[in-house]
């Protein structure tokens, strides 16, 4: 079948600002946006510029915006989308070329919530594995998923008009540790985002949550740290 | 003019190896990483069904058992000496993961949950064993996070998104490298003690293949181009069960969860060609008894093109709890639920068991002898070490990327400690900004994306699962051809900030330089071998192959051959039944 595209193209070497141009490519149903964005830069015009690697929705490189909403190019497929498709790079970080938007800030968000195992450093290590129930294990599976692909964050309607917000990704980074049994630096995480930037900017638009291609419920963590936050309760 | 930078150790790479190495070399000398992607990109994160280690949680095992089925498995081409130091340090590297907060699978008494794998048995073959550690199957990417996360506490400097263009030396001795940055087009050395190159493998030059579009040998082929060797190139791994004609890889987990393989006739294939473990034989064997099945006429669906993966009889909350992504990938990118119906699959291109030969230490080896090049390592997939030989069984890899990855961590840091910063040769980036003035020079019909399709088209069928002295020929050929091609190829994107089409044509570079080097091993190797199979020369030769083959490039762009003698132990090669 045809495929009409519209992308917004950006290359600060030569033009002012942002412009759309259509593309017609041919592919099957089953194949992917990518898919078809290859088909354009290695058929159409070499110059398209975008990030990808895995293809298959588990390395969070291909983020976009694909008909008004938050995507992964690799896991949407043509059948499922409205033609033309409009493709436009995520929102709330400056577009450095066509799909690319600087990630910096993005991951300056998620360092920011020292997203790593925090233990008692005094402790003895022990010699095996720590101990942890597979219950207390689940408790914090769902934000293990996170591929910091961005999706979450560049949908948030706060995140667009402050970028000092932590953001989603943040937040879903800080849960996975806050949840965990075996981590003990709950307080000085809750500390950071119970601050002005932190999980309180959240107004639960839920866009979050319909952006995250692992299916990650994103709003309900943010809302789950802000619990925990008020009560200091984990 | 390129901007130079000075460290004590540079790793090239920030999958699971180059990240486990700069955890060593960051806490004891000055180090970068310097990736082609931003770090959680990488293909280590794509990893599913678990990592092996003989805890002995689950059920009685010993890492003598996991080495002896590595060596097995590796169809007796594995260094043993490598094997047993991978064995043995595979209980503490998941220990010491999991104290980095890694979430694996728990048992009901609170520990590392374990299950079955391909190939990993008790007692020398006796039974399948439960050796893999595991989260549901997303092992790969809690890994990569879990690393990353402790990279990040650590404060690890990265230089994201820079590729590596060239290896620096100063009269044998490295001292760095050359790379290009790809959000401006500049040049950067960085001038160095020790480099580590934890490039990953080149997938991508098959057209059915289960790794990301970045995967290209970058790593290798640079170490090719500057003129050192590679070791059993002719070794690459067909995972038998990529999602039909995507070739996404579909874990062998689902089998170690009970899953089975169908032919078009409903028949468990397995059973005839691994009586005792049946569908948990290892790779090589699985992925040529689906070539046949389907090459004898027994395939499945409408163009009896594939074989059927059948979870059906598995409980469904063990499928949506421990094998959610790829449960989800059949959905998502063929509407078949696994929960349902068998599940189309094909042989992908999964593997490189060759690679930057390296010695224990990670050291990259100069020649056959064994002598080493000061200051260079390699670890993971971009290396060959060699603990998988022929054939590497599942979850290994992910073992070899944390051992050996620390490993090599260490000793670049302890080089880097004793010894003084080499000369930086005049002119260091000269080689590397003539070559990208070339590619921009001028214009040609010919296309990047054209000669690649060619390639992986080609290697895919004369290269893969089964290959004969006439399919290697006929391929090479081809090769030579496609090279004329590249070589007048010119980039028609000119732009300095985010030239990916430059970047995809330098990649195609190395893949041809790495498709060169596979199939002329692989065409001298006269005799079948793990992962090499030669429908003309089917038996294995103990008494001419039982070595590594090493293959350098020559100045006029020819190859050259030789020979290393497999390190044994133990071990001594008996006939290969499952």
């Amino acid at each position: 079948m045809n495929v009409d595209l519209n992308l917004l193209r950006y290359n600060p070497e030569f033009d002012s600002e942002p412009h759309f141009e259509s593309y017609r490519v041919e592919a099957d149903p089953m194949e992917r946006l990518l898919d078809c964005l290859h088909k354009v830069k290695w058929e159409l015009d070499s110059s398209l510029a975008l990030r990808r690697s895995c293809a298959h929705g588990v390395c969070g490189s291909d983020a976009m915006v694909v008909n008004g909403v938050n995507v992964l190019a690799c896991k949407v497929l043509i059948k499922d989308l409205k033609q033309p498709i409009t493709v436009e790079p995520i929102r709330g970080l400056s577009v450095l070329k066509d799909f690319i938007v600087d990630m910096e800030p993005f991951f300056a968000g998620y360092k920011a919530v020292k997203p790593w195992l925090i233990v008692d450093e005094s402790e003895h290590e022990p010699a095996r594995e720590r101990i942890q129930s597979q219950e207390e294990r689940d408790r914090f599976d769902d934000t293990t998923k996170c591929i910091l692909c961005a999706a979450c964050t560049t949908a948030c309607p706060i995140f667009w008009s402050d970028e000092e917000y932590v953001g989603p990704a943040a937040i879903v980074n800080a849960h996975r540790f806050i949840f965990d049994s075996r981590d003990t630096g709950g307080d000085e995480r809750l500390e950071i985002l119970s601050q002005r930037d932190g999980a309180y900017k959240c107004r639960t638009a839920f866009n979050c949550t319909q952006a995250c291609p692992r299916g990650i419920k994103v709003t309900k963590a943010i809302q789950e740290v802000k619990r925990v936050a008020l009560y200091r309760s984990f | 003019m390129a901007q130079i930078h000075e460290y004590d150790a540079v790793i090239v790479g920030a999958g699971g190896a180059g990240l486990r190495a700069a955890l060593e070399a960051g806490r004891r000398v000055k180090t970068a990483v310097v990736s082609k992607l931003y770090p959680t990109r990488s293909h280590t994160g794509a990893a599913q069904g678990g990592m092996c280690a003989a805890l002995a949680n689950v059920e009685e095992d010993s890492w003598e058992w996991h080495a002896f089925d590595t060596v097995k498995g590796s169809d007796f081409l594995a260094d043993q000496d490598a094997v047993d130091i991978m064995c043995k340090e595979a209980v503490d590297s998941v220990l010491e993961l999991e104290r980095m907060g890694l979430p694996f699978n728990r048992t009901p008494e609170g520990k590392i949950d374990q299950r079955r794998f391909g190939g990993h048995t008790s007692n020398h073959g006796e039974a399948p064993v439960k050796r893999a550690c595991y989260a549901a199957d997303r092992t790969g990417h809690m890994i990569l996070q879990t690393l990353f996360q402790q990279c990040t506490k650590f404060g690890v400097e990265f230089y994201n998104e820079f590729f590596v263009l060239d290896l620096l030396m100063d009269d044998g001795v490295c001292c760095g490298i050359v790379a290009y940055e790809l959000a401006t087009g500049q040049l950067h050395i960085f001038h160095c003690k020790s480099v580590l190159f934890a490039t990953g493998g080149y997938g991508k030059m098959f057209k059915i293949t289960s790794n990301a579009h970045t995967l290209t040998g970058d790593g290798p082929g640079v170490v090719y181009r500057a003129g050192l060797p590679l070791e059993d190139m002719e070794f690459y791994q067909f995972h038998p069960t990529g999602l039909y004609r995507l070739g996404i890889l579909l874990s062998e987990a689902a089998r170690g969860e009970g899953g089975i393989l169908r032919n078009g006739d409903g028949e468990r294939f397995m059973e005839r060609y691994a009586p005792t473990i049946k569908d948990l034989a290892p790779r090589d064997m699985v992925s040529r008894a689906v070539f046949f099945e389907i090459k004898e006429g027994r395939g499945a669906g409408p163009d009896k093109d594939c074989i059927l993966l059948d979870l059906t009889e598995v409980d469904p909350e063990v499928i949506e709890k421990k094998l959610p992504d790829i449960t989800e990938f059949a959905r998502t990118y063929l509407d078949v639920d696994p929960v349902k119906e068998g599940v189309p699959i094909v042989p992908t291109a999964h593997y490189a068991m060759g690679g930057i030969p390296t010695n224990v230490q990670a050291e990259v080896l100069a020649d056959h002898t064994g002598a080493i090049v000061p200051g260079f390592y390699a670890a993971g997939e971009c290396a060959c070490v060699s603990v998988h030989g022929a054939n590497r069984l599942g979850t290994n890899s992910l073992l070899d990327i944390v051992v050996f990855g620390r490993r090599g961590g260490l000793a670049m840091a302890e080089y880097a400690s004793t010894n003084p910063l080499p000369e930086l040769p005049g002119g260091a980036e000269k080689a590397s900004e003539k070559w990208i003035a070339a590619l921009c020079d001028g214009e040609s019909e010919e296309s990047t994306a054209s000669i690649r399709a060619t390639l992986q088209d080609e290697m895919m069928d004369k290269a893969s699962v089964v290959r004969t002295e006439d399919s290697l020929s006929s391929v090479l050929s081809t090769i030579t051809e496609l090279r004329k091609r590249y070589e007048v190829c010119r980039v028609k994107d000119r732009s300095k900030i985010f030239n990916t089409e430059l970047v995809e044509h330098i990649e195609l570079g190395f893949l041809l330089d790495m498709a060169q080097a596979l199939v002329v091993a692989a065409r001298a190797r006269t005799e079948s071998r793990g992962g090499h199979y030669r429908e003309d020369h089917q038996m294995r030769e103990d008494d001419h192959w039982l070595k590594h083959s090493f293959i350098t490039k020559t100045a006029d762009g020819d190859t050259k051959l030789s020979h290393k003698d497999v390190t044994m132990g133990r071990y001594e090669p008996v006939e290969r039944k499952y």
